[in-house]
């Protein structure tokens, strides 16, 4: 029985996929638990590192960018845009190297953490900053002429009536782009950061466990992704104000 | 200074044809991802329980993984367990087109779902059949309106197409690279290499702001900005 699947198995196929796929699985059982999971495990720390480093700083940025282009100087919202436009427009791998390789030829040397840390700040925050500039200008301009008029200086207005309004509306886009950060962080491997991403390669290669490392990885981010997504959508839910907080208007969408 | 930039003048056809190769990299990709895109959603809207099912796992599967940790399971296990001997560039153009499918058909859904269930019914009962009906009364519409959100589907797909350097496929990025390893100017080059993504990125949202000025149906759609 079992040599006739065997048989199979060595000459392809479909049924012989799936016998190969669990033949090698359950072989591999130690493989898993002295070597790869762990290795996984201290993976999941730093990225874990990264996205939690990543979130708050990106989301603070992203809202002085999006306050600076909707109600700042002429100069200013200029400045704002261009960084924008830049960092939304270049890959985030292309601004990782410019980081890690280009700026110690200038003189600066951030190293591989460093360099991942700031380049996904740079590009959260200028996708979070659409979403946050979205979201200020759905809040009608009677709002803070109704403030002015009440004595708040124009800072006062922004910060204490428009800003708190438009964080509401600004969620849903602002939390998908924390599941895309989730996701980009997997680039720090490039900058040589030992993340989740950067432990499996190097496993798969030490051990040309390929399958393994990467099908090991691939839960790893799933059952990761998807807890967020639950996470996320209770907290839309316990912030959504019925009728109120809707869709705001075009944003992008990211990675 | 001036060794700098002649670096980058001297490499310049090099990086032009990294260039091409990344054009053609999204292109392709963006077709993939726009027929297995409609494919998906039909199953999702109108197919039997089991599509809907399948539908469900694949969008979850290719929106749950990143870019980098797909691209190295299909080219490194997932091919070569199965047998199948892609070179890189065929494996980025199936991974991008694959994983673009998946975000495509969630805008192609919204917007199908966007229209009034009456136009599936009247069309039934003028005679069609459910296909003829989905063919030419279901999809010229709801394409149309899909396309604000299936815009955004190029530069998404423009930045991620940079990841397939790590499995080595020489597009820009990777030429970039191989040139700065030659020369040794990372700055200055990385720097070329950005503003050209960034280029090529505005330039065409801008072919595509034309064209969907063109396809518009003046009001039409023009409320169902966002599908996504």
């Amino acid at each position: 029985m079992t040599d006739s699947i065997n048989a199979t198995g060595a000459d392809g196929g479909l049924g012989g996929f799936f016998q190969n796929l669990t033949d090698s699985i359950i072989s591999q059982i130690p493989f898993w638990q002295d070597v790869l999971l762990p290795a996984l495990w201290d993976g999941l720390w730093v990225t874990m590192q990264l996205v939690v480093m990543t979130a708050p700083l990106g989301f603070l940025l992203g809202l002085l960018i999006a306050v600076s282009r909707v109600y700042g100087s002429a100069p200013v919202k200029w400045l704002a845009q261009l960084y924008v436009i830049f960092f939304r427009g270049c890959p985030l791998l292309v601004l990782l190297f410019i980081l890690y390789f280009g700026l110690p030829s200038v003189g600066i040397v951030l190293g591989s953490f460093m360099s991942a840390l700031v380049g996904f700040i740079l590009c959260n925050s200028a996708y979070n900053s659409e979403y946050l500039r979205g979201a200020l200008q759905s809040i009608k301009r009677g709002q803070l002429l109704a403030a002015r008029s009440l004595g708040m200086t124009k800072m006062q207005g922004v910060m204490y009536v428009v800003v708190p309004q438009a964080l509401r509306r600004a969620l849903p886009g602002v939390s998908n782009e924390f599941i895309y950060l989730i996701k980009y962080s997997s680039l720090a491997y490039v900058v040589a950061v030992i993340e989740l991403t950067g432990a499996a390669k190097i496993i798969a290669s030490k051990y040309f466990m390929y399958f393994e490392a990467f099908a090991a990885v691939g839960i790893f981010y799933l059952v990761i992704v998807t807890i967020a997504t639950i996470g996320i959508h209770r907290l839309e839910m316990k912030y959504a104000i019925p009728g109120v907080s809707g869709a705001v208007g075009k944003v992008s969408k990211g990675h | 200074m001036f060794e700098s930039i002649s670096a980058v003048t001297n490499s310049a056809g090099y990086l032009l044809e990294g260039v091409g190769v990344t054009l053609l990299l999204v292109g392709l990709s963006l077709l993939i991802g726009f027929v297995c895109g409609i494919i998906l959603t039909l199953g999702q809207v109108y197919g039997p329980r089991f599509a809907r099912w399948f539908v469900g796992i694949y969008v979850w599967f290719f929106r749950g993984l990143p870019n980098i940790v797909l691209l190295f399971l299909f080219y490194f296990a997932l091919f070569p367990f199965m047998g199948l001997d892609l070179p890189a560039f065929g494996v980025a153009v199936v991974v991008l087109g694959l994983r673009s499918a998946a975000y495509q058909s969630q805008i192609f859904r919204g917007a199908i779902q966007s229209l009034s269930e009456g136009q599936m019914l009247a069309a039934r009962s003028l005679g069609m059949t459910k296909w003829q009906a989905i063919r030419s009364i279901i999809l010229p519409q709801s394409l149309r309106l899909s396309l604000p959100g299936w815009a955004n589907e190029y530069p998404v797909l423009l930045t991620d197409s940079s990841v397939a350097y790590v499995i080595g496929v020489a597009e820009l990025l990777t030429r970039t690279s191989q040139v700065i390893s030659r020369t040794g100017e990372p700055m200055i080059l990385y720097l070329t290499c950005a503003i050209v993504f960034i280029l090529l990125n505005y330039g065409g949202m801008m072919i595509i702001q034309y064209v969907e000025k063109k396809v518009r149906i003046p009001g039409f759609g023009n409320n169902e900005a966002e599908c996504l």
